[in-house]
Formats: structure tokens, C-alpha cells, sequence
């Protein structure tokens, strides 16, 4: 059956090569989402019950989250805008429901359970974190709540969740550095040391980039756990072995620029090609003194953070919704700096959900079960508006969407994009099948 | 890395959290030695200071050096100020009772740092070093031309952990100046010795509390604002400092200060070490039970009096 799936999509995908689909299929998603008109909204909601869906949304506004946190709010609060002026959801206004989960598993569970019996949300969703994913999803299982996570960690497709959370807006970390190992081995060496964050998160990181490296011909020399609130760094670069030929780091946390000035320092111009996660440094300009070292270093990114030369209209114009400048700062304040490859899965997750509703027919909280059914039901994600990502194709078995990732360059301080990787790369067998659970 | 730069790394870096580690836990022993009472919001009063250290050199602008300098005087002044009005406003209420004072501090930690987060935000702020560049160290080897130096890789320090390293020390000795040699040392010392018979003497104990509270505080928000262009401000970044400035100060002697110094440099240094080696979770995992072996064998810590 998994092979099935596999080959599916391989024969789907030989049409979606991202260019391929830009160009075409870019016009149908413009074309869809022309009707952000607010006339037309108001008239849609004459139509229909004025009565809103209420979408509760887990949001890491403290905490070490608190910086994705900021940014993840304001997408959702732009891409909910977008829907409302486009006659909302079922001719129904959407509703943000936010709150602060402390980026803390436990009182992440307790935020799901508010949305379920308090606020009378109609679903949950939003979180990032990895270890608030994991300590909520089951509360949302048990409440029978839908549960959209924005999180990349492999917990959603590993079949460690349950059949009430979903993933379908950002690629796991799985899929990511499979993607990615190809070129490290290629480029830059064989020979890597990996950091990364000691929890969930960090430890996809290392177990599955080893993975992908070793099927590569290439080794991990030695794996380096960091905790994420920890603050001084020095002691840990001194466990890189020398002949380290890459070294790997992924960064979480509120001292994630502390990291990688160490690193700097550490190294003072000799050492190791760098491979990053930009993770180690979202929310943090790369222009600021002493991270000059990262010139021609590259970084992975779920979307580009800086305007690329090509970008495509419906790229300029999530940029422009969501409130971004060129460097990926807000126009507001260009020191406030963006957490651009993580937070568009909260626009594509939005989207996904409204679709989801709109096939179910969903009216409230009786058809949460079918608005289960009809996520897992999508399939092809065509870029546009709705995804401004990229393409992506959603596996309902898994629950867990994959698409395409971009590999960037750090040149004069801004991260060009060299290279992206194609969906199909992300591919693995199927560990779970989730519709099998009930619902 | 080899053996020798690695070491002489770990212990460069342990230097530099022992000395920010000395000033931090010596305030929590000055207030514990002075006043008799356990000072939970100390790591508050820490990350005060970093987080000021921050809003003061944004608000300068100029250049790093004239914001770090700015800094330097008014966070831990401001801080000092804090801390004497909450002892004023808590503490002496309900007259410096232990218990309680535990309680009431444990309710000042809260208070500091969600204010701190509703003022300041949630985000990490860094501060531009003064001054930071980067020194590389040379290592020696036996080759085949005898002894000769080299570079090795990582083996380095900055500038301005150099200037930390040196920092500490010399507040130390202006701190011992002041207790050993001034009027207000007098005092506190008296006060620190017994405060019944300070107070027959004319002494305002209730005022060197709040002094002693305040300098308390303001040498932990030095430590701080000295830290705070090699890490950055937090406002969740209070719990660390506390937990180790406890360890310290039970391990050196609740209240004696030559007991406080000698336990930050070692407990300073051995951290950076064992992180280095092994695992900085290893690190607090044997701080903690050379807590607990202090405890049992010496309750009054290396350097504590015995008290009846």
C-alpha cells in the first residue's frame, strides 16, 4: 500500500516541478483567490450564518517560543483576514481564538482543553514547539478536537499522535534533511558533527540526518545535544573533532545568537564548512556584527526569508499581506526580523483548514469527525495564494504534508537561495495509517 | 581538540562564569550574612540587571563603549533601589521572619519577572560588547626542533571575556575595602555580628537592611550587566544564577564572605571544566551533590562559623 502511495505521487509529481506548476497552476490559485473582495464578503455573509468559526490558536507568545510566537500570530491574523474579506469560511466569519501556551507542554494540554470546553472552539491549532505538540495532542485525541499543528516534527507522521492531530502546512524534519543530505554530501563534505537542541525536535534532527548522511556515504563524527535554555556556548565547540568537514547546527531558544557569535569566535575564520538550519538563527538579522563569519556559509529554509529576484506574485503578495520588507523584517521596524521559514505553514494551514471545511460542508462541532475526513482526503496542494510556499502533497495516512525546501547562501549579510529540493526527495515510507483509528 | 588547549579552554571559560559567579552569590551571602534571611528573588534582581544593562544601552545609543559605561553605573544602581524599596515595602513588614521572608521573596521572583515580561517583552536582547576581538592562544609542542609554539583551532578568548575575568576581582577588592576599612563596613559588620546590640549602639538597623538588601541586589545585577554582552537579556534567564549562587553559598558558608569567593571560583571553574570534558548536566549533577555531601559532613559550610 505504502508503495502505492510512493508511486502515486512520483507520477504526480513529474508534472509539479515547482517552475512548471508556478507557471500554470499559479494562475488558477490567483484566480481563486481574486474574489478577496470585501463586497463580495459581505454578501457572502448575508447568505449564510453569521455566526463565527472559532478556531483556537495555541500561540507561543512567552516562553522560549516567544519569538516564532510574535510572527506566527501575525500571519495567522493576516491569512485570517484574507479569508474573512473572501467571504470567510462557508459563508461564515472565521474567529482567532488566541492563547498563550507559555511554550510549556503542560499548560499547552490546558490551552486545548480551554479551546474545547470554554471558548467553544470549533478546532485547535497553531503550535510549533515540539514538546508542547507532543504534551497537547493527546488532550485534543481524548476531546475529540481537531488539532493543526505547524510544528515540523516527525511526531505527527511517526504514528506517535492520534487521528484528531494533523500536519498539513510545513514538511517534518524527516523529510527535511533527507532532502538535504544529498547536497551536503555533495558540496560541502562528508565528514559532519551535528548540534542540535536536546529534545524531541533536535533529537529528529539527529537521528534522521545520521540516516540520511550515512545512505549518502557520509559519516557523523560526533553529536552535540545542546539544551535549548542553555546560554554559553564555547564548552560545546570544543567537542568538534578536527577533522570535522562539515559541521551541522540547528539552534532553538532565546540565545540562539549567542550560538552562533561563539561559533564565530570558536572558529575565528578557520574551521569546518557550516551547514544550517536557519532555526539557529529565525528572528535574528544576519547583518548584526559579528556573524560576518557566515558569509558563503549556507542555511536550509522552509521558505526564503529575504525577496528573491524571482519571486512569483502570489510570494510578493503573502509578503505584502503579512506585513514583510525585503530583508524579512517587518515594515514597520526593520530590526523586528521575521521567522519567514516556519510561520507561511500558518497562512497554508489556515487555508488547508478553510478547504477542509468547505469539502466536509462543516457547520459546527457534530461534523468535526468529517472535517477529519476531508483533510485526509486532500491530496495536491497547487501553489498560489492559499500556498505561497511552494506545491505539496498531503499523504491523509500519515497526516503529514510534504513539499519542497530551499537551500540558501549567505551572501554580502542576505541569504540568497542556490538550490531547492524537489517534494519527492522528502519521501518515505509510511510509518502509520491513522485513518485506520477511530474517529 | 587535544588535551592541553582543551583544557586550558575549559578553564578559560570557567574563569569567566566564576567570576560573573562570585559577585552574583556574593550579594545573596552579604543579605544572608547581614540580615538573616534567604533571598529567593536573587536571580530576579540578576536578570534585572541584564535586562536595564539593555534598555540603558538603547537608550544611550552613542557607541557600545558610552552605553556599556552607562550601564556599568545605573543598572545596578536602579536594581539597588528596587530591591531596598521591596525591602521596605515587604520584608520589614513582616519583620525579616525566615519563613515568611522565604514565601514573600518567592512572590517577588514572580512579580520581578512577569513585570519584567510585561514591560520588556519576551524577546532576548543582546548587548553590543564595549569592546570584543578576538584573541587566539598559542599552544606549545615537543617537535623535532625542541619546544615550539602553535595555534590551534578554537583555542581563543575575547577581548572582553578577558576584561570579566579581570573585572571581578577588582570589585571584590573595593567590596572587601568597604567592609574591612570604612564607617559603613563598621556598621554592617556589627550589624551582621548581632543586630540587638547594634541597634542599643544607635545603629538604624532597619535602614542598613535595606542597604544591605539594595547592595545585595546591585551586585548581582553587576554580574549581570558584566554577562549580558556574552549572553543575552531574558527575562526567564534568573533561574540558573539563583540556583548556582545557592550551591555556592551553601558550599563556602551561608553568610561568610571569604567561603562565598572560594566556592564561586571552584564551583565556577569545575563547571566549566566537567561541561567541557563531559556534559554540562554532569556539571550540575556534581555541583548538587557536593551540596548535599557539604550538608551532611559540614553543615556550616567550609568556611560558616558554627552557630549556637
Amino acid at each position: 500500500m505504502q508503495g502505492d502511495w510512493t508511486m502515486k505521487r512520483k507520477s504526480l509529481n513529474g508534472a509539479l516541478t515547482r517552475r512548471n506548476v508556478l507557471k500554470g497552476a499559479g494562475a488558477l490559485g490567483a484566480a481563486g483567490a481574486a474574489t478577496a473582495l470585501p463586497g463580495v464578503a459581505r454578501m457572502a455573509w448575508a447568505a449564510g450564518s453569521d455566526q463565527p468559526i472559532r478556531i483556537g490558536f495555541q500561540v507561543h507568545r512567552t516562553g522560549i517560543g516567544a519569538t516564532y510566537g510574535r510572527w506566527y500570530e501575525r500571519v495567522t491574523n493576516a491569512a485570517t483576514r484574507v479569508i474573512n474579506e473572501a467571504g470567510g469560511i462557508n459563508g461564515r466569519p472565521v474567529e482567532i481564538v488566541a492563547e498563550d501556551d507559555g511554550t510549556d507542554p503542560k499548560r499547552g494540554a490546558e490551552v486545548v482543553e480551554k479551546f474545547a470546553n470554554q471558548h467553544e472552539c470549533d478546532i485547535a491549532y497553531g503550535t510549533l514547539f515540539s514538546h508542547v505538540v507532543i504534551g497537547s495532542a493527546p488532550r485534543a485525541g481524548e476531546l475529540k478536537i481537531p488539532y493543526f499543528v505547524v510544528s515540523e516534527g516527525h511526531h505527527v507522521a511517526s504514528g506517535m499522535l492520534n487521528r484528531y492531530t494533523l500536519q498539513p502546512g510545513i514538511t517534518d524534519v524527516k523529510s527535511q534533511v533527507q532532502a538535504m543530505a544529498p547536497f551536503v554530501a555533495e558540496n560541502l563534505g562528508r565528514k559532519v558533527t551535528m548540534i542540535f537542541p536536546d529534545f524531541a525536535f533536535g533529537h529528529n534532527h539527529r537521528d534522521f540526518f545520521s540516516e540520511a548522511i550515512t545512505a549518502q556515504g557520509g559519516e557523523v563524527l560526533e553529536k552535540i545535544a545542546i539544551p535549548p535554555t542553555e546560554t554559553s556556548f564555547t564548552k560545546y565547540f570544543a567537542r568538534i573533532p578536527r577533522d570535522t568537514e562539515v559541521l551541522y547546527h540547528v539552534m532553538v531558544g532565546p540565545s540562539v545568537l549567542t550560538f552562533v557569535k561563539e561559533m564565530g569566535e570558536f572558529f575565528g575564520g578557520a574551521g569546518p564548512a557550516l551547514f544550517g538550519f536557519i532555526d539557529s538563527l529565525e528572528g535574528v538579522d544576519i547583518a548584526t556584527p559579528g556573524l560576518e563569519f557566515l558569509e558563503g556559509s549556507y542555511f536550509w529554509e522552509g521558505m526564503p526569508r529575504y525577496a528573491q529576484p524571482d519571486d512569483p506574485d502570489y510570494v510578493k503578495y503573502y509578503r505584502e499581506q503579512v506585513g514583510l520588507d525585503d530583508n524579512g523584517a517587518s515594515v514597520d521596524d526593520p530590526k523586528d526580523v521575521s521567522t519567514n521559514a516556519h510561520m507561511f505553514a500558518c497562512w497554508e494551514t489556515l487555508f488547508t483548514i478553510k478547504k477542509g471545511m468547505e469539502d466536509a460542508g462543516y457547520r459546527g462541532p457534530q461534523d468535526r469527525a468529517a472535517l477529519i475526513e476531508a483533510v485526509e482526503a486532500i491530496d495536491i496542494m497547487l501553489p498560489g495564494r492559499e500556498h505561497p510556499q511552494g506545491a505539496k502533497v498531503f499523504n491523509g495516512r500519515t497526516h503529514q504534508v510534504f513539499g519542497e525546501q530551499y537551500i540558501s547562501r549567505v551572501k554580502k549579510g542576505r541569504l540568497e537561495v542556490q538550490h531547492h529540493t524537489a517534494i519527492e526527495e522528502g519521501f518515505y515510507p509510511d510509518e502509520v495509517d491513522y485513518t485506520k483509528q477511530p474517529l | 581538540m587535544e588535551f592541553g588547549p582543551h583544557l586550558m579552554l575549559a578553564m578559560l571559560e570557567g574563569l569567566v562564569q566564576a567570576s560573573v559567579l562570585t559577585l552574583t552569590a556574593l550579594g545573596l551571602s552579604l543579605v544572608f550574612g547581614v540580615m538573616r534571611v534567604v533571598n529567593v528573588a536573587h536571580g530576579e534582581f540578576f536578570m534585572l540587571g541584564a535586562v536595564f544593562s539593555w534598555w540603558i544601552t538603547q537608550a544611550v545609543g552613542a557607541s557600545p563603549a558610552l552605553g556599556f559605561i552607562a550601564a556599568l553605573l545605573l543598572a545596578p544602581l536602579l536594581v539597588g533601589l528596587i530591591a531596598a524599596l521591596a525591602d521596605w515595602l515587604v520584608l520589614r513588614r513582616i519583620e525579616y521572619d525566615p519563613e515568611r521572608t522565604i514565601v514573600a521573596t518567592i512572590g517577588l521572583l514572580y512579580i520581578i519577572q512577569q513585570l519584567t515580561l510585561m514591560s520588556f517583552g519576551p524577546d532576548a536582547r543582546p548587548v553590543p560588547p564595549p569592546f570584543n576581538s578576538r584573541i587566539a592562544l598559542p599552544w606549545f609542542e615537543w617537535g623535532e626542533g625542541g619546544l615550539s609554539l602553535y595555534w590551534p583551532w578554537g583555542l581563543s578568548i575575547t577581548s572582553y571575556k578577558l576584561f570579566v575575568i579581570l573585572a571581578a576581582p577588582a570589585v571584590l577588592a573595593a567590596l572587601w575595602l568597604v567592609m574591612a576599612r570604612s564607617r559603613l563596613g563598621l556598621v554592617l559588620r556589627a550589624t551582621r555580628i548581632d543586630g540587638e546590640i547594634a541597634r542599643t549602639f544607635a545603629i538604624p538597623v532597619e535602614k542598613v537592611y535595606a542597604l544591605v538588601f539594595g547592595i545585595g541586589a546591585a551586585l548581582a545585577a553587576l554580574g549581570a550587566v558584566l554577562v549580558v554582552p556574552i549572553q543575552q537579556a531574558h527575562y526567564l534567564m534568573g533561574g540558573d544564577p539563583l540556583l548556582l549562587s545557592f550551591i555556592v553559598v551553601i558550599i563556602g558558608g551561608l553568610g561568610s564572605l571569604r567561603g562565598t569567593v572560594l566556592a564561586a571560583v571552584l564551583i565556577g571553574m569545575s563547571d566549566g571544566i566537567i561541561s567541557v570534558f563531559f556534559t554540562p548536566t554532569l556539571a550540575k549533577i556534581i555541583a548538587t551533590l557536593l551540596v548535599a555531601m557539604v550538608l551532611v559532613f559540614r553543615p556550616e559550610g567550609l568556611f560558616g562559623e558554627r552557630r549556637a
